[in-house]
């Protein structure tokens, strides 16, 4: 009896990972120290370029809250992202907002935003969901071009304030600022993944029949998802009129966004963390060097290729098949 | 903006016309997404195909659009059943066809979205059809040629679908598909097969209302996804499965539409469909026929 007893250890004793997850937190301080200190030394189009691939790693990992944990898709990043983009524009416009102030402001707005099209459309199935964030994205984009406070279809203009004191130039600022909201996504996204809420999302995502009759809140735990999915996007949003200095509602509203979101977690493996952050940086590097050297619609149309052909061949994305390829050869 | 009667006249007259040819831009959702319970979410990236078809068959072969338009919706017929055969072989039969479906029409939308903008430009475009450029007045109620020919096609369209699905033994067949998939295979009809030929029917009615589209007004790449909140309000009001359901919500969409842009302003209209969407969702996701 004994020898069965020590062979297989209860599973309250299993190493478990923690939800609070230092090794990130320690990456993301390395990371913020090196642009903090790599200052004047490199060319600002680097600190250009590792500014959009950490506005990329925040959207696809707060897509992947809400896609990857839970299984809801949502279509409508750019529409979640433009509202956080012009929350700024317009608390820039009704007074002199500092950018940590607005990106948080626009976590709310986005963040209620999805709260209320998840608390609509989350009680049917899923894809009703999913219908009305793309139609959403729309009709978000009809309401700016007509509201003229923030610039219309016109566009508006956004000047950068001067650096302040540990930075060199604002690109770098902006560049740290995303960075530490590229951490902050990247560690609830782990917090959600190896807690309780992210077991009940696993489970809604397998048979949410199932899930809601063993105890599952459901629809409370979806509605949290899909406010956090939205309060990120929102946030990634936030910065960007300083980044481009003139935000018209099609660059706002780029598809390049609304695609990637979806591709970048796809590609890279839903399941984990890391997938989206893979995937980001995977998906995001390359459009940057294929932007210079072929156009930004051909660009797209492959990143479109791409993921057609991940979701039919690959569906578990690079994470899926590095792990496929480990257990061939062991 | 002053109330008449006038107005309203017209305004529920146009609202009318519209909704025929929005009835023509749902059928196939109600078909694919209310029958097969496949989500297209690349439905109206079809339809832009179908108008760019158009523009190319009366501009480089001066055809005229509504003669091609059965020629080129074989082709989508032939196009839809292969297609529906990839997506059974890539998703349904694995049984993961929520998340990665869905991405999966994604990507389709956003390549023929791409491929379209690659190739035509983001320039809007238009067709010029001398015989439908008259106006009919009945009263003081106008009717444009131009809208209406659109209203009396698509509901031919939806009166032709609707005949073929309750009197033939496939399209009873396409509509068991929606209730019982076992029952099908008991009466001796393959189930795969059955959903080819529907899906290819859905594809073939986005390459008709395309066509129908760049009659009543002009056409860019990007202008489906004005269509996709509209197309699936329509569906979800209509009671999914339903094609009478559909026309009545398609006419209650462009009633509902045109009411707005006369009376609030054009620019709010897009937003009339989402509103919809969601009160339907809302209160009666059972559509305006359910129980």
């Amino acid at each position: 009896m004994t020898a069965i007893h020590s062979s297989a250890a209860p599973p309250a004793l299993r190493r478990v990972p923690k939800p609070f997850s230092w090794p990130i937190l320690l990456v993301g301080a390395a990371i913020v120290a090196v642009e903090i200190l790599l200052g004047s030394q490199v060319s600002e189009y680097y600190f250009l370029l590792a500014y959009v691939i950490m506005q990329y790693i925040v959207l696809a990992t707060g897509w992947n809250i809400l896609g990857g944990y839970a299984g809801y898709v949502n279509f409508g990043t750019a529409g979640f992202f433009a509202v956080g983009c012009y929350t700024t524009i317009a608390l820039e416009k009704l007074a002199d907002v500092p950018l940590p102030i607005a990106i948080l402001a626009a976590g709310v707005v986005a963040g209620l935003l999805g709260l209320g099209t998840g608390y609509l459309t989350l009680r049917l199935r899923g894809v009703f969901f999913s219908i009305a964030t793309l139609a959403m994205a729309v009709v978000l984009q009809t309401l700016i071009v007509n509201w003229s406070f923030v610039g219309g279809s016109r566009g508006a203009y956004m000047m950068r304030p001067d650096a302040l004191a540990p930075f060199t130039t604002y690109v770098q600022y902006l560049l740290v600022v995303m960075t530490v909201l590229a951490i902050v996504a990247v560690m609830v996204a782990v917090a959600v993944e190896r807690s309780w809420i992210g077991m009940g999302l696993a489970a809604i995502r397998d048979d949410e029949l199932a899930a809601e009759a063993s105890g599952v809140p459901g629809l409370r735990l979806k509605l949290l998802a899909t406010t956090l999915c939205g309060a990120f996007m929102g946030m990634a949003g936030a910065p960007f009129p300083y980044f481009i200095t003139y935000v018209d509602p099609p660059s706002a509203f780029s598809l390049a966004i609304a695609v990637n979101a979806i591709a970048m977690p796809l590609i890279g493996g839903t399941a984990t963390w890391w997938g989206p952050v893979l995937g980001a940086v995977l998906l995001g590097t390359t459009q940057q060097v294929l932007t210079v050297t072929i156009s930004s619609a051909a660009n797209l149309l492959i990143v479109g290729i791409v993921l057609v052909v991940f979701v039919t061949v690959a569906p578990l994305g690079v994470v899926g098949l590095v792990r496929a390829w480990k257990g061939r050869r062991t | 903006m002053d109330f008449s009667w006038d107005l309203l006249l017209n305004a529920v007259a146009s609202g009318i016309m519209l909704g025929g040819f929005y009835a023509a831009v749902a059928i196939g959702v109600t078909i694919a997404f209310g029958m097969l319970d496949i989500v297209n979410i690349a439905h109206p990236a079809f339809i832009v195909l179908g108008s760019f078809l158009a523009y190319l068959s009366i501009n480089s072969l001066g055809i005229d659009p509504f003669l091609s338009a059965g020629l080129f919706a074989v082709v989508g017929f032939v196009f839809g059943r292969y297609f529906y055969r990839a997506y059974y072989h890539f998703f349904e039969r694995r049984g993961d066809d929520s998340l990665q479906g869905l991405a999966f029409f994604f990507g389709i939308m956003f390549i023929v979205e791409i491929s379209l903008v690659l190739i035509f430009g983001v320039d809007y475009r238009l067709i010029d059809l001398p015989y439908l450029a008259k106006t009919y007045e009945i009263g003081f109620v106008q009717i444009p040629l131009r809208l209406a020919a659109p209203c009396v096609a698509g509901v031919a369209m939806l009166v032709a679908i609707q005949l073929y699905l309750s009197k033939t033994f496939t399209g009873r067949a396409i509509l068991a598909v929606a209730q019982d998939l076992e029952a099908v295979r008991f009466v001796g009809a393959n189930p795969i097969k059955t959903k080819e030929i529907a899906f290819g029917i859905a594809v073939a009615s986005a390459i008709v209302a395309g066509m129908l589209l760049i009659v009543i007004q002009s056409v860019e790449p990007s202008i489906g996804r004005e269509f996709i909140g509209r197309a699936f309000a329509i569906c979800v009001l209509g009671g999914m499965t339903s094609l009478p359901g559909t026309l009545i919500a398609a006419m209650i969409l462009g009633i509902a539409e045109t009411m707005t842009s006369t009376f609030f302003g054009p620019s709010w209209s897009p937003a009339v469909a989402f509103g919809l969407l969601l009160l339907t969702l809302a209160f009666r996701p059972a559509g305006i026929l359910g129980r």
